[in-house]
């Protein structure tokens, strides 16, 4: 398997509202054993790009592959090779933590699902809360399933937004670490949007900051705020959000 | 179409049914009402009118065959609002599923649900006031299958108008059997209905059911012609629902209204 094989290439993406460009001609891509941060303020176009991505927002223009497969030609091809987890989408409430599974394994034509199932409760610390409804579990153990159903399916590509959003800083800690056993194990490429810097200067090898709908600049997390003159990536991230202009677009 | 895919959306209703008592109460307790105060209803026709004309295979057949149309349309109704009130839509459609295959598992659950219910009624309808299935003989199953057909046309018809304007569009699903009653001479002829209505009438496939019913139970021949063209409507009928469901959905993509939702519109 090729180790820089693009699991994700997206070309020129606009999503237009009326005379409103919520995300304007945006190219990047996200090859495989890669982490690749989507950051920008809220309102820049993350959560719509990931919508694309995810094929509940279709685009006004442009082409969206996952393993070379068009999205737009071959929905279900493409998205039974994704995932995604977003702390906005809970599972439904009223499905125990099994059930659910159970429910998007087959969604997912997951084969051998029962294992599966037992392999995701145990990586995931649900084994107790297997007969348990969603609706009741604490936020950290809603966010610990959606990420269980985030990798029923072995994703080739997986779309993570603000994963770790509802932890506390011991939990959150622990998810990156399963993430990224998961993603080296498997060899698959993240999409991972965070308002945490800490985070993504610690998981992403890859970022592309988006402001106001394009992508301003990206790079190495760990060099891209010195290139830009900034100490620390938080610093890098307040500037593309107040003053966008000061930074030249690099993409 | 996936068959694993189709029995994920069954499954997921199926879970819902088996731990609450408040979704499989209403299969058959609101029919089975009806089935009671139509079957007391009709007892004290036959006693007042002195007739030889049985009220009970007509009026009481009536109540229970459209009681069944009205839980096939739920059926399908019900089963997506789950995932309305459930904000399941983000994670559902995000899925490799089809909008096919979404539909597929909402009727074959309505199948097993309608027929759940359609059980319950006919017992408590034959138990209660000896209302019998020999009255309709053979055609009892073509009766059913029309009207079937044309609840779960109905059904995702509704759909499509809750996934078009949001979630309070609820109101506007749950009288249509009772606003439809009246034109699909439920209870009496079409020829009873005012001229300007009687096309509305013929549109219907039900209207078609139970024109056939009361023709057979006067001792006529049922007309398998226009039985036919009931089926035919009906259909015709399910296709344009099929259709009228993906524009609403595709719609939703295009807007981005599956991903908000809760939001009812993004304008």
């Amino acid at each position: 398997m090729d180790q820089n094989e693009t699991v994700l290439a997206v070309r020129d993406l606009k999503k237009h509202y009326g005379k409103i460009a919520a995300v304007d001609s945006i190219s990047f891509h996200v090859n495989r054993n890669e982490i690749v941060g989507l950051l920008g303020p809220n309102g820049a176009g993350k959560t719509t790009t990931i919508n694309m991505l995810l094929g509940v927002l279709s685009p006004t223009s442009g082409t969206i592959e996952i393993e070379g497969i068009d999205i737009a030609k071959y929905r279900s091809r493409a998205l039974e090779r994704t995932n995604f987890a977003a702390v906005y989408a809970p599972l439904p409430g009223n499905l125990t933590v099994v059930q659910n599974l159970r429910v998007f394994g087959l969604l997912y034509r997951v084969r051998n699902l029962f294992e599966r199932i037992e392999e995701l409760l145990q990586t995931f610390d649900l084994i107790q809360f297997r007969n348990t409804k969603s609706g009741v579990l604490s936020s950290g153990e809603q966010t610990r399933l959606g990420l269980a159903k985030a990798l029923i399916n072995s994703p080739d590509l997986l779309l993570l937004d603000e994963p770790t959003a509802s932890l506390d800083p011991s939990a959150a800690q622990e998810i990156r670490q399963t993430i990224r056993d998961f993603a080296r194990e498997h060899s698959i490429g993240i999409l991972w949007t965070s308002h945490n810097m800490y985070e993504v200067a610690d998981v992403c090898d890859r970022v592309l900051f988006l402001s106001k709908g394009n992508i301003l600049i990206e790079g190495d997390p760990k060099s891209l705020p010195n290139e830009h003159g900034k100490q620390t990536l938080e610093e890098l991230f307040i500037t593309v959000a107040r003053e966008p202009l000061t930074l030249e677009k690099q993409v | 179409m996936q068959v694993q895919r189709v029995s994920g959306v069954m499954l997921r209703i199926y879970y819902l049914m088996r731990s609450s008592f408040t979704r499989v109460f209403p299969l058959f307790a609101w029919a089975a009402i009806d089935i009671v105060l139509w079957g007391f209803i009709t007892k004290y026709l036959n006693v007042v009118t002195k007739a030889s004309f049985d009220f009970v295979p007509t009026l009481l057949g009536a109540v229970l065959l459209w009681d069944f149309f009205t839980r096939a349309m739920f059926g399908v109704s019900t089963s997506f609002f789950e995932d309305v009130w459930s904000r399941n839509f983000l994670n559902l459609f995000s899925t490799p599923l089809t909008v096919a295959e979404y539909l597929m598992g909402l009727i074959v659950s309505s199948v097993v649900t309608s027929a759940f219910g359609l059980t319950i009624m006919l017992i408590i309808a034959s138990l209660a006031f000896h209302l019998s299935l020999l009255s309709y003989g053979i055609w009892f199953l073509p009766f059913v299958l029309v009207l079937f057909l044309f609840g779960i046309a109905l059904g995702i018809i509704a759909i499509g108008i809750i996934l078009r304007f949001g979630p309070s569009a609820e109101w506007f699903i749950w009288p249509l059997p009772a606003i439809l009653a009246p034109v699909a001479a439920v209870f009496y002829p079409v020829s009873v209905l005012p001229p300007v209505i009687q096309p509305i009438a013929r549109i219907m496939p039900a209207s078609y059911v139970f024109e056939g019913m009361r023709a057979l139970l006067a001792g006529h021949a049922v007309p398998e012609g226009t039985l036919a063209l009931g089926a035919g409507l009906a259909i015709i009928d399910v296709l344009l629902a099929c259709w009228f469901f993906r524009t609403m959905y595709l719609r939703a993509v295009r807007t981005g209204l599956i991903a908000r939702y809760s939001a009812e519109s993004v304008t």
